[in-house]
């Protein structure tokens, strides 16, 4: 049925290829992608209802003789629920957001085909046809980056992306090659039998690591995710920032726990621990952006860090030997994959709708958007409290589960962890808060206040197709975190067939019980009730008790005398306190005032220069050593025709040299 | 299988490996396009005597083919080329044709223990055919790396390919298809490579290659002999072809 659906988005960017000039090919592809999206959908729901048996198919494409095979678990059916499911939203967005497109010819074409290739990897059952479908989706991807290559740095950032993406591509590859099982098979059936040293095993995880880590944006990977997501159109950067990036972890679930069956616990340790660091320095980097987009970008990669945690959480407690422990990391790991893909999703379809309304980007320039623009407003404000992990939403309950797996880290034998994971648990701690900040910070500067520009005063509503999807999105994370035994019962079958032996935890319909009843429960529906009651008694109390006479004054200016709107308090004052106490030692953070001598009719100005660590650290001195190399060999770019012959020569009777010599 | 055959054919495929020394050796343009002629023959020889042991008619085509371009076609135009070139007398400098012999040596002694080695289990006809094949082919190139004159290299060319129909009809079983088309690829090579050459002539008065690396905006090392000489025609040649 997915493969069906696969064929029909390739029909479709087809279609687009040769339609795409026409006004009404945005409502057949989009449309299409949707309805195509929601079978998808309601076929991996069937599966993980247990009402269809998956299966595997062997197709003769690609190689000779290998084929390609094909194949639906219950894992690639949670993922491919995802997918899907994220697939019907953005298109509806999109039939609506669409329409201001200025070259439709350019997203059109790539959009069916990067929703095919994503759907692709997660149904590919070999190395072979996976690797092809994971380039297939990164190219994708890559040319709808490259929509509006125009856009001063939007080809910088297409440059950065596909370059990180062969580099992701080819360390999956080695990470393939190793795992090659018994008798030289690739198909991931026969590389589950596969007898491994440990050595190789540290390796493949490497290698994982780097590839399925720099398509998710784990640190210090993550630097094309700030630069990539936000230059797409938005409904694509909600796919690529909600949706691709759970293709990466699922690639990681798929390796490590499914193919590898675990790891050692150091290993377990350093994803912990990039898991964090992940968590941290992107909320940290996401308070420091107004680029609105931008903002919602590295506010990924906190969420990636955090279903890291989640995952390496889990691989300790396996290797521990505490099932029952694993299962409750890796659920709560999935879980907040879910709900990252609804709030994610939701908040940039939002942002979408802002930078359309108001024509920027930057936070300083919006500014009392709620009267303008309520629904969206409101839908904004779901999807922040969401992913600011507050009551009785959904990030909430995934969080929770995963802080409540940390807990039982102290049953773990190894001190390492013992130690280590309730510093993480810290971690994860500082960045809900900041998370929190940071989305007050999104929210209050754009939604409250008063305009700080004409556009901004001049905003409008956007679209109904654009509307729904949000208030269905918003609704969607309501749900899931009032009900999330629901979600859990989802996921508790992927969880089994991933750990021997472990019950996920009890997914009941009210309430949750990671561990035991006496020990902690979460009634998502009791918080619910309670904020609601709560809530509506106090309006009425202040209804009530408070006079009813309107009054209105003047606003308290601080003291200036002045009514600009400017005089608010922007995107950049709101966070000094955080960007003093954490980002001048972790971004290196400098503030830079500049006032003119009097008399001098300049503007003053106040500057902030930021550094990302892992691309000054990391990515500089690669690429100044690339340089370096590659000039060294530019040399070879003269020779003269003899010298390129000898060259060749010299080298062949090197390599028939080896080969004789090692016979 | 004999052993009368099989020598027959060993000894067919030493002289081969021997014209292409000769070939090495050689640095008269005329002589070398005469010995390239005799290699073709012997090709052909060896070729036909496969066919026979084979019992593979179609390879008499191939012999066929050989002789007709590679010992005569090629050969005559060749010879008529370079007489038009003007440089039919010409002697060329060989970088010191002591060294080129022992290297030349040295691939042979590579070529047979490595093919030898590898293929220790098939038909010992078949592995000394692709010891020699082999040997012949890097020969081809040994002489397309050390000479200097775009004539010799072509013939270095051809030598190589000799080396390559040697292999394919040594081997049982090669698809006539594959044999035809390399036989004609060589043509068309050929002729590609013959117009090129009169195209670089008229061009740069010379088909000596270091016109070519210079008109490239190359530097020329020491060792790559005199230039002087070439260098003022050139330069009249360069101020030709832009008035043109």
């Amino acid at each position: 049925m997915s493969l069906v659906c696969c064929a029909i988005f390739l029909v479709l960017s087809a279609c687009a290829v040769v339609f795409a000039g026409q006004a009404w090919a945005r409502v057949i592809v989009y449309g299409g992608c949707a309805l195509t999206g929601f079978a998808g959908l309601l076929s991996a729901l069937s599966y993980l209802a247990g009402t269809t048996p998956g299966g595997e198919w062997i197709f003769p494409l690609g190689l000779p003789w290998i084929g390609a095979h094909f194949a639906v678990d219950s894992l690639s059916a949670f993922f491919l629920a995802i997918v899907n499911g994220g697939a019907v939203l953005a298109s509806l967005y999109a039939i609506g957001y669409g329409r201001h497109e200025s070259a439709p010819w350019r997203v059109l074409p790539f959009y069916p085909a990067f929703l095919a290739g994503m759907t692709l990897v997660v149904l590919a059952a070999d190395a072979f046809t996976f690797l092809l479908s994971w380039e297939f989706m990164s190219l994708a991807s890559w040319a709808l980056v490259m929509a509006y290559h125009r856009v001063r740095d939007n080809a910088q950032a297409g440059y950065v992306y596909i370059v990180m993406a062969s580099f992701g591509t080819f360390a999956l590859l080695l990470a393939f090659g190793m795992l090659a099982g018994p008798d030289g098979s690739y198909a991931f059936s026969s590389m589950r039998e596969g007898i491994r040293a440990p050595w190789q095993d540290a390796m493949i995880l490497l290698f994982v690591l780097l590839g399925a880590g720099s398509k998710a944006g784990l640190v210090p990977l993550h630097v094309w995710l700030p630069l990539a997501h936000p230059a797409a159109p938005s409904h694509v950067s909600a796919l690529m920032s909600g949706v691709m990036t759970k293709v990466a972890v699922y690639a990681f679930v798929r390796v490590v726990f499914d193919l590898l069956g675990g790891t050692g616990w150091e290993a377990a340790l350093v994803i912990l621990v990039l898991g964090g660091a992940s968590a941290v320095l992107g909320v940290l980097q996401a308070l420091m952006h107004t680029d609105i987009k931008k903002i919602l970008a590295c506010s990924t990669v906190e969420n990636i860090g955090i279903v890291f945690i989640g995952l390496g959480l889990s691989l300790a407690f396996q290797s521990g030997h505490m099932p029952a422990m694993a299962a409750l990391a890796l659920s709560a790991a999935l879980f907040h994959v879910f709900n990252h893909a609804l709030f994610k999703s939701l908040l940039f379809f939002g942002a979408g709708a802002v930078v359309h309304a108001t024509g920027a980007r930057d936070l300083d320039k919006m500014g009392g958007l709620i009267h303008r623009m309520p629904v969206t407003a409101v839908c904004l404000l779901i999807g922040c409290a969401a992913i600011s992990s507050l009551p009785p939403l959904n990030g909430f309950a995934s969080e929770w589960v995963l802080l409540q797996a940390i807990l039982q880290s102290p049953a773990l034998p190894e001190w390492g962890l013992k130690v280590s994971i309730p510093a993480v648990g810290c971690l994860l701690a500082l960045s809900a808060a900041l998370a929190g900040a940071c989305f007050v910070r999104l929210f209050g500067v754009a939604f409250l206040g008063r305009p700080r520009t004409p556009q901004a005063a001049q905003a409008h509503e956007v679209d109904r197709f654009s509307l729904g999807a949000m208030a269905f999105l918003a609704l969607a994370c309501i749900l899931a975190g009032v009900m999330p035994g629901l979600i859990l019962e989802g996921i508790h079958g992927t969880v089994q067939d991933l750990i021997a032996g472990g019950p996920a935890p009890q997914g009941r319909w009210l309430s949750l019980v990671p561990v035991s009843e006496d020990r902690s429960t979460y009634s998502g529906v009791l918080v619910f009730v309670f904020v609601l009651v709560a809530s509506g008694v106090t309006a009425l109390l202040a209804r009530r008790v408070a006079s009813s006479a309107l009054r209105r004054g003047p606003a308290w200016d601080c003291g200036f005398p002045g009514n600009s709107p400017l005089f608010q308090y922007g995107a950049g004052s709101f966070v000094q306190p955080i960007r003093r106490v954490f980002g001048a030692r972790i971004l290196h953070a400098r503030e830079s005032v500049e006032m003119p001598d009097p008399g001098d009719l300049r503007p003053a100005s106040f500057r902030v220069d930021l550094r990302d660590p892992a691309w000054e650290g990391i990515f500089l001195p690669i690429s100044r050593g690339v340089r370096g190399v590659a000039e060294r060999c530019n040399i070879a770019q003269f020779l003269t025709i003899r010298k390129y012959l000898g060259l060749v020569f010299v080298f062949l009777v090197f390599l028939l040299g080896v080969l004789a010599l090692w016979t | 299988m004999t052993s009368l055959s099989f020598d027959i054919a060993h000894a067919l495929a030493g002289a081969l490996i021997l014209s292409s020394f000769m070939m090495l050796y050689q640095d008269r343009l005329s002589a070398l396009i005469n010995l390239f002629a005799v290699q073709a023959v012997i090709l052909s020889f060896s070729v036909a005597w496969q066919a026979f042991i084979q019992d593979a008619p179609h390879l008499y085509i191939t012999a066929f083919i050989a002789v007709l371009f590679k010992a005569l076609v090629i050969p005559l135009a060749l010879h008529r080329m370079i007489v038009r070139l003007g440089i039919h007398r010409e002697i060329e400098t060989v970088i010191g044709i002591g060294m080129t012999m022992m290297a030349g040596m040295g691939l042979v002694a590579l070529s047979l223990s490595l093919i030898l080695d590898v293929a220790s289990q098939s038909d010992p006809l078949a592995r000394e055919d692709l010891a020699f094949a082999l040997a012949v082919i890097l020969l081809g190139l040994l002489m397309m790396v050390t000479r200097r004159n775009a004539v010799s290299q072509v013939v270095g060319f051809m030598s190589l390919e000799n080396g390559l129909v040697f292999a394919a009809t040594g081997a049982q079983g090669m698809p006539f298809v594959v044999e035809i088309s390399v036989a004609f690829s060589i043509l068309i090579a050929f002729i590609v490579i013959g117009i090129f050459l009169f195209r670089i002539r008229e061009r740069f008065d010379t088909v000596d290659l270091r016109a070519l690396d210079h008109f490239r905006g190359e530097r020329f090392s020491p060792g790559d002999g005199p230039s002087g000489a070439a260098l003022p025609v050139l330069d009249r040649s360069r101020g030709a072809g832009r008035g043109r």
